[in-house]
């Protein structure tokens, strides 16, 4: 049992209307992996996190595993409950409401009470400028601090697998640099799955342990980080770098 | 003197009617982006009931349950059998749906219970005394909004379920990422708002129901919700008691027959140097 993938994807494809998104994507992720989805504007990358969790339909013969379970064309909103959270492009941080609101959000689906406050201390732990300002609106933060809450939110629910939608969106290099050495920190100390889809491929590779790259919808390379970083023709066609 | 303290209390029982209104309208508006115009005629089939209830019980205050139930059965219904399949087309399309729904209920109580007025006596018997400038129906409508406005602030702010509705309500997809069941939340907002717009109705309709009796009330109800901000609850509560009292005054020392215009004019007034509405959060909203 202990080589049964924690996410598998069989032939996953989806459609905006006509147009194809994602085409037959295959991929697999071990527990305790880092791995990149890497990919010019365009490619499918927020697709494929979106149809993961379920706020786009897969199309009919796709398969979505998590922890050998099948979970395609399960709602969004038990995704949680699987074991998988989502930080979508932007963080999607809720403005409106204050920092803790947002980050208790996050666990609220957990019935053990003790333990969401347990989670609630090592989320602020993990990230200290939010202590203060946990009683503020998240509107008044900064973009820094904003990824702090999308991830910090995304724990609350103590996932087994971790969505990561370009976390360095409009960040600082500083902080990027940060917030990926939080991620691998993190997985060394608990284990967590991390799929990390980034634009900035050089930042991801530094902290993943493979990568994907995805072309059009449809995976054109796969390999460890370090083969990913010396091919250069791939660098070149698709990275960018 | 006597006069002002008397009017002023008039005001503020009948503010605290549109404030409920208006409250009812926000709460929907903050979840659905919706305006809903039908709100006075779930009210008015909620209230219909009561009577009904009343007239075969006796009792007033089974009447007033029963508008409560009804009127949050009647939202839930609404939200889903209708608003739903049209939540994802434009709002235009839930809004007109609504309008329609208005004319349809009222006409159906009129064909049940007639167009002819029915007395439909507040709780309370009317004891004039002149020492007291307030009645006991302005204390009653003052304290049940009061009560109903304290409960849902409370709900909202301090509850795990007021913090998914929230949620809900200002993003539904990190909610719904959150493990929310948003649909739910939605349901359970229409049905808590149209309960506030029955109790509305049961403070507003004395002493004489028929169909249309809670259309002006409707009015003040909208312009209480735009005064404060469409989007903003205290907006809601803050522009109905102030248009209450308004009016009350308008009513008082210039004539009753201005009262609609008096209503519109302050509208007018406050969207012309505020348009968000008085209390309006400035905050754009990004989604």
């Amino acid at each position: 049992m202990s080589d049964t993938p924690i996410l598998q994807i069989e032939n996953l494809s989806t459609y905006y209307g006509a147009v194809q998104a994602l085409r037959s994507v295959s991929l697999t992720v071990q527990p305790g992996e880092i791995c990149a989805v890497l990919g010019a504007n365009g490619s499918g990358k927020t697709t494929l996190l979106r149809t993961i969790s379920g706020l786009q339909p897969a199309a009919p013969g796709s398969r979505i595993l998590v922890n050998g379970e099948d979970i395609t064309g399960a709602p969004a909103e038990s995704m949680v409950r699987r074991g998988l959270a989502h930080v979508p492009e932007g963080g999607g941080v809720i403005v409106d409401l204050t920092v803790e609101e947002n980050l208790r959000l996050g666990g609220l689906w957990r019935a053990d009470r003790r333990d969401r406050a347990q989670a609630l201390d090592e989320v602020y732990e993990l990230f200290p400028p939010l202590v203060e300002r946990r009683n503020q609106p998240a509107a008044s933060l900064s973009g820094g601090e904003r990824q702090m809450v999308a991830i910090g939110r995304a724990l609350m629910a103590r996932p087994a697998v971790l969505l990561l939608d370009e976390p360095s969106l409009g960040l600082a290099p500083l902080i990027t640099q940060q917030i990926m050495r939080l991620l691998h920190d993190l997985r060394d100390r608990t284990g967590l799955t991390v799929v990390l889809v980034e634009q900035n491929a050089a930042s991801a590779l530094s902290i993943t342990d493979h990568g994907f790259v995805l072309s059009q919808g449809a995976v054109v390379a796969r390999g460890s980080s370090a083969e990913l970083l010396a091919d250069d023709r791939m660098r070149h066609a698709y990275l960018g770098f | 003197m006597n006069q002002f303290i008397s009017l002023t209390f008039e005001g503020i029982a009948n503010g605290a009617i549109y404030a409920a209104l208006g409250l009812s309208l926000v709460i929907i508006y903050q979840a659905t982006r919706v305006v809903n115009f039908a709100q006075p005629a779930l009210a008015l089939m909620a209230v219909y009931l009561a009577y009904t209830v009343t007239q075969a019980t006796g009792s007033y205050w089974l009447g007033f349950a029963t508008a409560m139930a009804s009127g949050t059965l009647l939202g839930v219904v609404t939200e889903r059998l209708l608003v739903r399949p049209v939540q994802d087309k434009s709002p235009l399309n839930a809004i007109i749906l609504t309008l329609g729904l208005l004319m349809v209920l009222q006409g159906l109580a009129g064909m049940i219970w007639g167009n002819l007025q029915h007395s439909f006596p507040p709780p309370m018997s009317f004891r004039d005394l002149a020492a007291v400038p307030i009645s006991p129906e302005e204390i009653f409508a003052l304290a049940a909004v009061g009560v109903v406005a304290t409960v849902l602030f409370l709900l909202y702010r301090f509850t795990p379920l007021g913090l998914r509705m929230r949620a809900a309500a200002f993003h539904a997809e990190s909610a719904r990422l959150s493990g929310v069941r948003v649909g739910l939340m939605l349901t359970l907002g229409w049905g808590i708002a149209s309960a506030i717009g029955a109790l509305a109705g049961m403070l507003a309709v004395p002493p004489l129901l028929s169909p249309t009796v809670l259309d002006a009330v409707f009015v003040y109800g909208i312009a209480a919700a735009v005064l404060g901000g469409l989007d903003n609850p205290f907006g809601a509560l803050a522009g109905g008691l102030v248009l209450g009292v308004g009016l009350s005054y308008v009513s008082g020392y210039v004539g009753s027959e201005l009262t609609t215009l008096a209503a519109l004019a302050i509208l007018i007034a406050v969207l012309s140097l505020r348009p968000a509405g008085l209390f309006s959060r400035a905050t754009v909203r990004k989604v």
